[in-house]
């Protein structure tokens, strides 16, 4: 219990925005739960890291909880039926990424019966902390911040190295998402649960568990399940609500006031992040033995009939959940789907893809706002607000400028990759240049061109292997021959007569000649011969029962 | 249904490049009332003339550049360039001096380096340093304000000696020097101070007319403070580095030298500070940057205003500080996150 008043000196972050929340729409309603679909789309692959391989085949039933897909890499997480059904294929399907790609998907016609995979509780109190993990990664738990970063590996790193402070990050500070904020205030124990789990794997002196001050029924809801817990040091911090504090190292530096040094994590300086989400889906995995089979998704925008927050089955195609929310608000009207939050979240193909583990929010905007492509824009007045709001400091605009020229070495020169595309300078620029478009656009150029230089430098130093290994072959061989001509300048005078011309012909047959005399040719050995009087003995009766046997024919 | 492959932000901007040229025009309003009122309605005429003269410019060589014409004249860039060029003229100026000077500014200053964005130099100010330098002694007839001489040159008048029609000459009673001017040439001459301001230009404050025009400019500075088109920094670094070099000379020899609240509210200072210096295009980007090029543009201002040859330096000032602009902002850049954290501990 802890009773006495508790402060924290809280640091301001650098840059950021305030923002319209437009969080109160879909919040209007409580957590209400998706029916099922008729069917299941689900990406083998939701998660960094690598793909997953199908473990059943088109025809097999499954059960709810079974696993379908997995993969031996410790970077991956494993895939459950959602649900009890029947697979129907194994193929490529529009799947949500900002490419629009297809990806291969495991299809389930959903049966209705939710039949559950039957399986044993696991007696949670004995175990090792190395089994914890494992029962995280078996559960298919993925960072639901929207990361999807596995889980496991996060915390066995973060296990191994010692952390100070545990941050637990319920700030949602995107416009438009509200899941998080529903699930603290509808399935607070669980977030405690699993905040618990964490505490005991993780072992921290302390944990703070940050919300925007613009959720109070959700800081009110942890507040008061912390206080009839006994977590001990744990404390909940209402944040100021500015954009993007919900950003891990925009987190850490309002929390602690320390940064992540460049290139290092979060339990490099003994902090280790966790999204409320993923503390749910850990105490369902360890106290209810249940993976990781839905989630709950805001369905938000002004497109939409009846935002709101749902409870839904992984691979839920969006336009069943669309249904679900009342349609859209006009069926004629030019749309937008953006998976995430305004700021960050990307574009969908259609309505045709399914909520995966990192679906946090389903946008649904009646149009696009900023409907730019880059060179279609005004010319930067280097005003500089974009470097005002930028939360890693950078200089947008030196950036914008040498990533338009093309000159990526500077790009990097300016810390290209510290920026976290948050898109707060996209927003503030007055020539509304699409700056974080620039920015991304210039990331995979670099990635792309290193790729190429890899490529290439194994190429060449192949290339050059190759030509010294024929080199040395070539030298190897030259050597042989002077050898093998000195030697026969050292054997030629004693094979020849003094005063003979040296004929080849001549010299070699006299060498075969000689050969020929030198081992007069004897007759091999026999195997009957020096036979002892046994083998004798033996050949007289295979011989005599062979004659018998001949006699008998005849 | 339809969707667009755009990558995010989806929300829609916060401000526009229009909106800011708007907020700048607007700040100029009352400092250009002020203006009108105590030297007559010449600096409107100008200040017309160089609008209409600027978005022809610019729409010619839109055009010969393939860039469309309508979106870029009607960010009002070019507009808040003319204002200010024709502020700098003297309140009476022949058509051509507003076409030529405002042809330097749109097509050297502006278009040649590739337009809005991409010039290093103030365009305003290399309009007007370029008809300093040609026709010196156009620019520099200057008169005085209606509250001394009591009679003013109309609307008609001023309209037709704009157009050529009519000689100016026959208001030479009324010509005379601006009161920095006025205030150098007499204490070169070894006149203390105290009898200088006995002279009636200079008023009960500083100088008739000039001061109020200089409280309208810094209202107007205010408002643009307000609207966030400009930061502080700027106005604040050239506003307090010139108070403290005439401060601090003052303090040395109050009889021969001028107040800081003289060099405060004469001149330019106020304009130059809020409206002519924080031209984002050619001012310095970082924070520390900014501060560091107000300062300098103060100094140099003094500098000239001083030991210069001319009576005012603000021009001269901002184009010598725009040169120095790349190396400001190469050696102020932020930390940024993450990087040297070891020395962010130690503070």
């Amino acid at each position: 219990m802890n009773t006495k008043a508790w402060s924290i000196k809280l640091h301001p972050m650098y840059g950021g925005l305030q923002l319209e929340d437009h969080k109160t729409g879909s919040l209007t309603q409580g957590l209400q739960q998706a029916s099922l679909p008729p069917q299941l789309l689900l990406p083998l692959k939701q998660h960094i890291g690598v793909t997953n391989k199908a473990l059943v085949r088109p025809g097999d039933r499954v059960l709810r909880g079974q696993l379908i897909a997995d993969s031996s890499s410790p970077i991956s997480s494993p895939l459950h039926a959602p649900t009890s059904g029947w697979i129907r294929e194994i193929a490529a399907h529009p799947v949500p990424h900002p490419s629009w790609q297809s990806d291969t998907c495991i299809v389930i016609d959903v049966d209705g019966k939710d039949e559950v995979l039957p399986s044993h509780a696991v007696d949670t109190q004995n175990l090792s902390v190395t089994k914890f993990i494992k029962l995280i990664h078996d559960a298919g738990i993925v960072g639901l911040g929207g990361a999807s970063f596995p889980t496991s590996p996060k915390i066995s790193r973060g296990d191994n190295l010692g952390i100070e402070t545990l941050i637990i990050n319920g700030v949602e500070c995107e416009p438009y998402i509200t899941c998080d904020d529903i699930l603290m205030q509808t399935y607070t124990d669980e977030v405690i649960n699993g905040i618990a789990w964490l505490q005991r794997i993780l072992k921290p002196a302390s944990t703070l568990i940050g919300i925007e001050d613009n959720k109070p029924e959700a800081i009110k809801a942890m507040k008061q399940a912390l206080s009839a817990g006994n977590l001990d040091n744990t404390h909940v911090v209402d944040i100021p609500t500015i954009y993007p504090s919900g950003g891990e190292k925009q987190l850490i530096q309002i929390l602690t006031g320390k940064e992540i040094p460049k290139a290092k994590l979060a339990f490099d300086i003994g902090l280790f992040c966790q999204n409320v989400g993923t503390c749910a889906a850990i105490s369902r995995a360890l106290d209810q033995n249940q993976p990781l089979i839905s989630r709950i998704v805001t369905l938000s925008g002004d497109g939409i009939r009846q935002p709101g927050n749902w409870e839904v089955r992984l691979g839920t195609p969006i336009s069943h959940l669309i249904e679900l929310a009342g349609g859209y608000l006009d069926n004629q009207a030019r749309r937008h789907l953006v998976m995430g939050g305004p700021m960050m979240g990307f574009s969908l193909s259609g309505d045709q893809v399914p909520i995966v583990k990192a679906s946090n929010n389903i946008l649904i905007m009646q149009q696009q706002t900023i409907p730019q492509a880059p060179g279609d824009h005004a010319e930067c007045i280097r005003c500089s607000r974009c470097a005002d709001v930028c939360p890693a400091q950078l200089l947008p605009q030196q950036l914008y400028w040498h990533a338009r020229a093309g000159a990526y070495d500077k790009t990097e020169e300016f810390n290209l990759f510290d920026c976290i595309e948050c898109g707060c300078c996209s927003t503030v620029c007055p020539s509304e240049i699409p700056l974080v478009q620039y920015y991304r656009t210039a990331k995979s150029e670099i990635r792309a061109a290193q790729q190429a230089k890899f490529k290439s430098d194994r190429a060449r130093i192949r290339f050059e292997f190759r030509e010294k290994r024929l080199l040395l072959r070539k030298q190897q061989e030259e050597e042989r021959r002077r050898l093998k001509r000195e030697a026969l300048k050292k054997k030629i005078p004693q094979v020849l007569n003094d005063d003979s011309v040296i004929d080849p012909v001549q010299a070699a047959l006299a060498r075969v000649k000689a050969k020929k005399q030198e081992q007069p040719v004897a007759n091999p050995p026999k195997n009957t011969t020096n036979l002892s009087a046994a083998q004798q003995r033996q050949i007289k009766e295979a011989d005599a029962r062979r004659r018998t046997a001949h006699e008998q024919r005849a | 249904m339809t969707s667009v492959l755009v990558s995010s932000p989806y929300i829609s901007p916060s401000s526009s490049l229009r909106r800011l040229m708007i907020n700048v025009n607007i700040g100029l309003i009352p400092g250009t009332l002020a203006y009108a009122w105590f030297f007559g309605v010449g600096v409107i005429i100008n200040i017309l003339l160089a609008i209409v003269f600027a978005l022809a410019y610019e729409a010619v060589i839109l055009w010969l550049r393939k860039k469309p014409v309508i979106p870029h004249l009607t960010d009002y860039s070019a507009v808040v360039a003319a204002w200010l060029f024709a502020l700098c003229l003297p309140m009476h100026a022949p058509w051509w001096l507003v076409a030529v000077g405002i042809g330097f500014t749109m097509i050297a200053g502006k278009h040649l380096y590739g337009g809005l964005g991409f010039n290093p130099f103030n365009p305003a100010m290399v309009g007007y340093v370029v008809l300093l330098i040609s026709f010196p002694l156009e620019m520099t007839t200057w008169y005085l304000p209606i509250a001394i001489s009591g009679e003013s040159i109309g609307l008609a008048d001023s309209i037709a000696y704009s157009l050529g029609l009519a000689d100016i000459q026959q208001w030479d009673a009324l010509s005379s020097a601006t009161p920095l001017d006025q205030f150098k040439t007499l204490s070169g001459q070894n006149i203390s101070a105290s009898e200088i301001r006995l002279s009636p230009v200079f008023g009960n404050f500083v100088a008739v007319g000039w001061e109020w025009i200089a409280a309208c400019w810094f209202i107007g500075g205010l408002w643009l403070l307000y609207t966030r088109t400009i930061k502080w920094q700027i106005p604040v670094a050239v506003l307090g580095s010139i108070s403290l070099c005439a401060l601090v000379f003052y303090l040395y020899d109050p009889e021969r030298i001028a107040s800081p609240l003289f060099h405060l509210f004469s001149g330019a200072i106020m304009l130059g500070a809020f409206f002519i210096a924080t031209d984002p295009v050619t001012a310095a980007t970082t924070d520390k940057g900014r501060i560091a090029y107000g300062i300098l543009i103060g100094l140099l201002v003094y500098l000239i205003r001083n030991w210069g040859g001319y009576p005012d330096g603000i021009a001269f000032a901002v184009l010598l500080a725009n040169m120095c602009v790349p190396l400001i902002d190469y050696y102020t850049q932020p930390r940024v996150y993450g990087v040297n954290t070891d020395r962010s501990d130690d503070e």
